[in-house]
């Protein structure tokens, strides 16, 4: 299938009277990694969470993949999609979180055979192979049995990252992944998802990282207030930003 | 982890050898708690109206083993029935339908809210308020016709009154436990596609055990004394048997004894499951370091690699 991975149409979000998305308006292409900034309380990690139906949208149109996120079409009429429905397109998204949220009573090796085997029941067998591979990916081939409170920070992520990808999704969304960490982890993580870019997985990145968004996005894309500011190559946009409140960012965070 | 790596490093600088703070109070302490200890033992053992014979002679009759085979049946069957009850109930409190956790609300209302003695009552005497049981489609025909006194013996009516009570407690406590669980776990579940009975089975419950095992040790050990109770409705535990040995030889206190040492030698075992369970249950969660008992008295920095 052709056209864009991701969507998005006059998205709107509200958490009671608080308006967090006026109107998102954006596409990422297959294959494309696209970069998402702005200060706190912008919108990006909401948005991110509304992708995987993790928040429902008030108003607009979201798909991924050309399917509807949440929601069926069917007569001119939308229908709200079954919660079994609503995980199976989840596990074709992968998620990684600031905070990481490893599984803390599974060992690294449990916490990426989970969902294989419990979602898309595959093996024992071979989910453990896929899940040693990802790990070893990652560079975590040797911390297969460690519980998470064992694991550094940025090992932490590394094996949430391997977790995601042990689903073999189409589409990753990154929520500030290296926002909880310490500075001398945060390279390993980094090396881990231009690794993935460079296998041409779409994703969609939220960062404060600029010199990583520079060397990695094909789209980087400015938010403020709950509204896309700009969005363009990540030289255009971060380097020779048109809009005061980009710029006003900008030179605050670099 | 921080052990072998410190093994592998070439030239270890020593260890201090410092003098350690003197602590006498802590001597002085433990030599009053000795004294009051020794004291009571002293006293216990040599008041003769103890009769610690008789204590002998009636710690393992048979009708006194029969008695605390019925309390550990009952403890156990009653915990099964709470602890289930009490999931469901926890699980149904949650639900975003407000009859299903209105439900729940309800239960729990009502069996935290009245005496547990007097719950057992209503059982013993439920043939007074329904002398029959039906089983069919509600307000419809009824398939099943029983008598309430066949079906709710003595027996079952302990059963009922203690594990239908236990149950509200138990769905408070399992409920403290999954609020415990933070909802970063539930989102990385769903983010991978689990359904909520999975995400509630393979994450949130795990976890919440940690938070739910020691007060239920706490319901258990209760449910051992608790269960005394049923005696006033004529059910055979253990205080019931030997309040009939006592009521025929007039050897009350020795005979309390008896039972007080079986409550006793019950609950302990209790402690021993739950310090398993725990330990079974807190995997991943500590990096646990505690100060060896050498330590502590010397007053060593004494914190050791636990």
């Amino acid at each position: 299938m052709s056209g864009p991975m991701v969507k998005a149409e006059g998205v709107h979000k509200r958490f009671g009277r608080l308006e967090v998305l006026k109107g998102i308006d954006l596409e990422v292409q297959r294959g494309e990694v696209m970069c998402m900034l702005g200060p706190s309380g912008s919108g990006k990690s909401t948005f991110l969470r509304c992708i995987n139906h993790l928040e429902k949208i008030n108003s607009g149109r979201l798909s991924v993949d050309g399917e509807l996120v949440g929601y069926r079409e069917a007569g001119g009429k939308l229908h709200e999609l079954h919660e079994k429905e609503v995980a199976r397109k989840r596990a074709e998204i992968g998620m990684v979180f600031q905070h990481f949220n490893l599984f803390p009573h599974m060992t690294a090796l449990e916490n990426v055979t989970l969902a294989p085997t419990r979602v898309l029941n595959v093996s024992r067998d071979e989910a453990r192979t896929r899940a040693t591979e990802v790990l070893s990916r990652v560079g975590l081939g040797d911390k297969l049995d460690t519980y998470p409170v064992a694991l550094s920070g940025g090992q932490q992520q590394r094996v949430a990252i391997a977790r995601a990808l042990a689903m073999q999704p189409k589409l990753m969304l990154f929520d500030e992944p290296t926002s909880a960490l310490d500075p001398e982890l945060v390279g390993d993580v980094l090396d881990a998802i231009r690794q993935l870019a460079s296998d041409g997985m779409t994703m969609i990145v939220v960062t404060h990282e600029m010199g990583f968004a520079r060397e990695v996005a094909d789209t980087a894309v400015f938010m403020d207030e709950g509204a896309v500011v700009e969005s363009g190559s990540p030289d255009q946009v971060l380097v020779n930003p048109r809009h005061e409140r980009t710029r006003a960012f900008l030179s605050k965070v670099l | 982890m921080s052990t072998s790596e410190r093994a592998q490093e070439p030239k270890r600088p020593e260890d201090i050898e410092a003098v350690p703070v003197r602590r006498p109070w802590r001597w002085v302490a433990a030599a009053i708690v000795l004294v009051i200890a020794a004291s009571i033992v002293r006293s216990v053992a040599t008041n003769r109206n103890f009769h610690w014979d008789v204590v002998g002679h009636y710690l393992f009759d048979s009708r006194v083993l029969h008695g605390v085979l019925a309390t550990l049946y009952l403890t156990a069957i009653a915990m099964v029935i709470g602890t289930v009850l009490g999931v469901l109930l926890a699980v149904m409190r949650r639900s975003p339908n407000p009859i299903v956790s209105g439900g729940s609300w309800l239960y729990i209302w009502f069996f935290r809210g009245t005496p547990l003695l007097v719950q057992l009552f209503f059982w013993e005497f439920i043939a007074a308020l329904y002398s029959t049981i039906d089983i069919g489609v509600p307000f419809g025909p009824s398939f099943i016709h029983l008598h309430s006194n066949s079906v709710i013996t003595l027996f079952g009516a302990a059963i009922l009154g203690l594990g239908l009570n236990e149950g509200a407690y138990m769905a408070e406590i399992v409920r403290a436990g999954i609020i415990s669980v933070d909802e970063g776990q539930t989102e990385a579940a769903q983010s991978l596609g689990l359904s909520r009975l999975q995400t509630m089975r393979r994450i949130v419950l795990p976890q919440a055990m940690r938070v739910i095992l020691p007060p239920t040790g706490n319901e258990t050990i209760s449910m051992l004394k608790n269960t005394s109770l049923v005696s006033v409705i004529g059910y055979a535990d253990l205080l019931f048997e030997v309040q009939q040995i006592y009521g025929a030889t007039y050897q009350t206190i020795p005979l309390l004894i008896v039972a007080s040492i079986w409550y006793l030698a019950l609950t302990s075992v209790a402690y021993v499951g739950q310090y398993f369970l725990e330990r079974r249950f807190g995997r991943g969660f500590s990096r646990a370091e505690r100060a060896t008992m050498r330590a502590r008295w010397l007053g060593r920095g004494g914190v050791t690699a636990g």
